[in-house]
């Protein structure tokens, strides 16, 4: 049960998304984030969805399969609609009991839907598109210029390696522990709360004794293989901008300039 | 003389526990040749792994000197071309795996030593393709067998080009399977690429195929030899608490019954061969 974890899944290919400069993803990725924040009406959300279903189409990744990767939000999705649904002042539209549903309200819930809808989908498209390793690789490089003001950029990028390296080998290592005490009795699954979180006691402590010693072994592995941090260190893969960073740039900057209009002049904007 | 590629000189070496001082060696010497296949036997606790930590100077001497091909593993300027020349692979696979993926896993230590981006590109591939995990570069190292794991550790100490070789024990956890990949990988390396090889082990059939034995207990080295001579010393070793092959033990109950067996076969066929041969003689 706990193999299904997936931390951003990556989906192997060679399409044009996939080719693009993890550096440019990642910036884009941010770019685009604050694009969806200062999107106000229809025609700047429609200039958006615009943007990410070309770059869906572009990388070809199965929209099925990106509709999987949403199924464990749409608890905060239908959450956020109906905070949003029922406490926005304004026109009443109609109401019954204590409840009343105003115009606004239902304004503000169907963007803030389609808002974190575009938001998941555009950021997961990032880790869809892009291994682990380049993503570490572009955040490491992005992170170079801030080492002069002491922010550790290969440390942390060395960091989230090794984690994504362990996680599976550490869940594994925890289904295993479970499986050992369950054999000998232990019950992780009824109780309240208390007793529940008491039932992992036996599970965490042997799970960190072996990170520890795994932790141990590994930084004697990297000496013998004559690790030294970030200096001097040549990487396998060098980062080159190409034409498709130019185009992904070019598109954006198209999307910025129509959101921005839009905007500014109030089209397509629902008051 | 001065040719040995790992030389020990009168080696002292203590651990600082909390329950005090545990000495391993006291004045150690051994002396281990380029190209040499050597296994290390001994029984938990006689000092091979800190042995074997010795050689690529994560341990450092508390007396007398650990020379690598000439150089003092106390001397610190050193340190990375002596680590670059012993490269060592544990005994779990999971812990010494860095990244997650197959290639870029190999790619680490070359990155370390600054290699430039297509020689590693080059090295890597070679390195696979040696070890026969080519088709596998592009996996995640979770995905793949235990011993599929120790090749590719394997194969990440060979992209840095070392002279020698140690493993300890590299096949404890795995099944006979995975062990005999490991087992064939690492002969294969030594016959034909000339790499030096120091196996730590507790199997007696992978130490049988080594050129040489080194039996240790604790902390001294008790028997250095060719496996056939170290292996017919029946009372030396079982009185350090080891077991001899048991092609060995067969010829030895044999000989003590009576019958005239050579104690020096250490494969199977080699025994039925002798045991048929003696048979023959009687016409039975
Ligand atoms: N970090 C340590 N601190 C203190 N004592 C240690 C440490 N590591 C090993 N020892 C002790 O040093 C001695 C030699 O240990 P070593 O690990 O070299 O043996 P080994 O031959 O590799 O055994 P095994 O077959 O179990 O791997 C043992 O008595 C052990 O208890
Ligand atoms: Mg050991």
């Amino acid at each position: 049960m706990l193999r299904d974890i997936t931390l951003g899944q990556y989906f192997p290919g060679h399409s044009p998304v996939h080719r693009m400069d993890p550096r440019t993803k990642i910036l884009l990725t941010i770019g685009y984030i604050v694009v969806l924040f200062i999107a106000e009406g229809v025609a700047a959300y429609a200039a958006v969805l615009v943007f990410l279903g070309t770059a869906m189409v572009v990388s070809r990744i199965n929209p099925k399969v990106a509709m999987k990767g949403m199924k464990p939000l749409i608890f905060v999705i239908v959450v956020t609609a109906i905070l949003n649904l029922f406490y926005t002042q304004g026109d009443e539209l109609f109401s019954f009991w204590i409840f009343t549903i105003t115009k606004q309200g239902l304004v503000t819930a169907i963007f803030m839907v389609v808002r974190i809808i575009l938001l998941i989908t555009g950021t997961f498209l990032l880790t869809y598109t892009t291994s682990p390793i380049l993503l570490t690789d572009g955040i490491e490089r992005l992170l170079t210029p801030l080492k002069r003001i002491k922010v550790p950029a290969h440390e942390l990028a060395m960091m989230m390696t090794i984690a994504l390296r362990f996680i599976p080998t550490l869940i594994e290592e925890t289904d295993k522990i479970m499986s050992a005490q369950k054999a000998r009795g232990a019950d992780f699954e009824s109780g309240n709360i208390f007793q529940r979180a008491k039932a992992l006691v036996p599970l965490l402590v042997p799970l960190f004794i072996s990170a520890f010693r795994r932790a141990d072994e590994l930084a004697v592995a990297m000496e013998c293989r004559c690790y030294r941090g970030g200096e001097g260190r040549t990487r396998l893969r060098v980062l080159r901008f190409s034409r498709v960073d130019a185009y992904g740039a070019a598109a954006f900057v198209l999307l910025v300039a129509a959101v921005v209009l839009f905007d500014l002049f109030g089209i397509g904007v629902i008051s | 003389m001065k040719d040995a590629l790992l030389r020990v000189e009168d080696l002292d070496f203590v651990y600082d526990s909390d329950r005090g001082p545990v000495k391993v060696f006291e004045s150690l010497s051994l002396e281990i040749d380029r190209g040499e296949f050597v296994a290390v036997l001994g029984h938990n606790g006689s000092g091979k792994s800190t042995l074997a930590k010795h050689f690529n100077a994560i341990l450092l001497p508390a007396g007398g000197t650990v020379y690598v091909d000439g150089m003092s593993t106390a001397d610190e300027e050193l340190l990375y071309e002596i680590r670059r020349r012993v490269g060592m692979v544990f005994q779990n696979p999971d812990n010494q795996i860095v990244a997650n993926i197959v290639e870029e896993d190999v790619a680490f230590g070359p990155e370390n030593l600054g290699v430039p981006s297509a020689e590693i590109r080059e090295r890597v591939n070679d390195a696979l393709r040696t070890v026969g995990m080519y088709g596998y570069r592009e996996h995640a190292p979770h995905r793949l067998s235990g011993g599929q794991k120790q090749r590719v550790a394997i194969a990440g100490i060979l992209a840095m080009k070392p002279e020698c070789i140690v493993l300890d024990e590299p096949t404890a956890m795995l099944d006979p399977t995975g062990r005999e990949e490991v087992m064939r990988t690492i002969s294969a390396l030594n016959r034909e690429s000339g790499v030096t090889i120091v196996l730590i082990t507790h199997h007696m059939d992978e130490a049988a195929r080594c050129a040489r034995v080194v039996v240790m207990d604790s902390g001294k080295i008790i028997a250095d030899g060719p496996p056939k001579s170290v292996f017919t010393e029946i009372e030396l070793l079982r009185s350090v608490g080891l077991a001899v092959p048991q092609t060995v033990e067969l010829a030895y109950s044999l000989r003590q019954k009576g019958f005239d067996l050579p104690l020096n076969c250490l494969d199977v066929e080699e025994c039925a061969q002798a045991v048929s041969a003696l048979f023959a003689g009687r016409k039975v």
